[in-house]
């Protein structure tokens, strides 16, 4: 059934984000479900589908359900494809529903890694109790935490390449600040200019403190349903026209090149297919953005420029507020909010409803929305439209 | 001061810690499809064979990326930034992720030869890093 609707969304529910301690992340999911609830007109007692996004300290997972008080749901599970897997996701609930497992499915990330004692800085670092056995204590004693070294080196290994530079990349921070300075949600309010990102310290090079994304405590709830549901619904709806998943493969690999190409390629093409639309089409991107450098490597495999261009072409600020492609209009991870796959998912489905204020893009019929995960090891694209075909 | 983390043995990773104290780079080599494989793992990544062997390996690659670490993750790394953390294509077809020793960081080059060289992390462990190597 290609050009139809695979299903489509009818509520959003985005929490306060940031550091907002003493809160549990399934308590922040509880109140960005009610809020998407709200938001579509829908009642608890509809909800048939809850689809958990696994987080990294695992305390989202299935028995959320109890916790929350769901009854009664013909779908359920936690999925994890890690920062990717909101894609995931959202195809399983649309397939779900054309299956007739289940009428109104509630995706929902929520996480709270951050505390009083505990910084961004050390809230995605790995491990923190050691020693550690075999590979993982390898891995340690090289001094290799997190994914701020992997993501420096596959960006190194871009600009070797390619010839990109840190200037370039911080092209894509400067654009996402001032988008976010538009955002009622965006937690990074304060103005930005390439000078600020030159100067802010390195945190593995080339990567610098304003490459990174932020570590947010919060939630977000997006609720799916069937396109034709939605017409009776609060909302203007957001049909989901295109999906699609790609995982490379195995990095540690000579024959591999995760830094040059990403999953985005394959998954970009099958979703554009899929929905029937082409990359003119597109008014609006949101792409997972964990760092400057991945926005550039997902132009690149989606086609917006030819591979190894990225860094020219994002340095004319075209994806900033008033650009040609404006990107990222929420402020993103880097400067927005850091939600997982959810963060340019929900800043999708406010630009496809038109309900962005300030920060709304004049042409907002297809949006095209990334997700990343591992160290570039899984990705998933969504093509969300308010028309019902492509 | 806190030490840089030293990692403990596990079964499978045994012979690989093992032959790193004794100077040696040991990989996994398939018997049944000539395939090498990185990190340690039971079965064969490219046709799933049981049949993994320990061999040693050339150790000898050259440099695929690398990064200067300046942010402290650990706090056994405090005094250790910046340092580099380095991905090494290694002959065998293994990408390995080690440390460029015995030179600056200011000196590591994309596509530069390298060798394995160990370094004692503690009385029982060392650990495989690399050092340029002639080309």
């Amino acid at each position: 059934m290609a050009n139809q609707p695979k299903g489509a969304i009818a509520g959003l529910g985005v929490t306060q984000m940031g550091k907002i301690y003493g809160r549990r992340a399934v308590d922040f999911a509880a109140e960005a479900i009610a809020l998407a609830l709200e938001d579509a007109g829908l009642n608890k007692s509809d909800v048939d589908g809850l689809l958990i996004n696994a987080n990294l300290s695992g305390d989202m997972d299935a028995r959320s359900q109890m916790v929350m008080g769901f009854e009664n749901l013909t779908l359920i599970n936690a999925m994890s494809a890690y920062g990717s897997t909101a894609g995931s996701m959202m195809q399983y609930a649309c397939m779900a529903i054309q299956e007739g497992l289940a009428n109104v499915v509630v995706l929902v990330y929520a996480d709270a890694p951050l505390s009083a004692t505990r910084g961004a800085g050390q809230s995605y670092a790995g491990p923190h109790r050691f020693p550690l056995a075999g590979m993982a204590g390898l891995r340690a004693a090289y001094g290799n935490f997190g994914a701020n070294p992997e993501y420096a080196m596959a960006a190194r290994r871009h600009m070797h390449l390619y010839g990109t530079t840190s200037e370039q990349l911080g092209a894509i921070a400067v654009g996402q600040r001032a988008w976010a300075q538009l955002s009622p949600w965006a937690q990074m309010k304060q103005p930005m200019t390439l000078e600020d990102h030159q100067a802010s310290r390195f945190i593995a090079e080339p990567l610098r403190l304003l490459d990174c994304c932020l570590v947010s405590n919060g939630a977000v709830a997006v609720i799916v349903t069937s396109s034709e549901r939605t017409r009776d619904l609060r909302q203007p709806p957001v049909n989901v026209l295109g999906y699609a998943q790609c995982a490379p493969g195995d990095n540690l690999r000579t024959d591999r090149h995760p830094a040059v190409e990403t999953g985005a390629k394959r998954s970009g093409e099958i979703a554009f297919r899929m929905a029937g639309i082409n990359r003119d089409d597109i008014g609006t991107c949101q792409l997972y953005d964990c760092y400057t450098y991945t926005v550039l490597v997902t132009l690149e495999d989606y086609g917006f420029c030819a591979k190894g261009e990225g860094g020219a072409f994002v340095a004319d600020g075209k994806l900033a507020p008033g650009g040609a492609l404006p990107t990222n209009t929420g402020g993103g991870q880097l400067s927005g909010y850091y939600m997982w796959g959810f963060t340019p998912l929900s800043e999708a489905v406010v630009q496809a409803r038109g309900q962005g204020g300030a920060r709304q893009v004049p042409r907002n019929d297809y949006v095209l929305v990334s997700a990343n995960g591992g160290i570039l090891t899984y990705h998933s694209t969504i093509i969300l439209s308010r028309h019902a075909s492509g | 001061m806190t030490e840089k983390p030293v990692p403990v043995p596990d079964e499978i990773s045994e012979p690989f810690f093992d032959g790193a104290r004794q100077g040696r780079l040991m990989l996994q080599h398939c018997s049944a499809c000539d395939g090498w494989s990185f990190p340690v793992r039971e079965r064969c990544p490219h046709c799933f064979s049981a049949g993994l062997q320990w061999r040693q390996a050339s150790g000898r690659g050259s440099l695929y990326t690398f990064t200067i670490m300046h942010q402290v993750m650990n706090p056994g790394f405090a005094s250790a930034v910046p340092y580099n953390i380095a991905q090494i294509d290694l002959a065998e077809g293994v990408r390995m992720t080690s440390n460029i020793v015995s030179t600056g960081n200011e000196a590591l080059r994309i596509g530069m030869p390298l060798e394995v060289v160990f370094e004692e992390a503690d009385g029982n462990v060392s650990l495989p890093k690399f050092r340029p190597a002639a080309g």
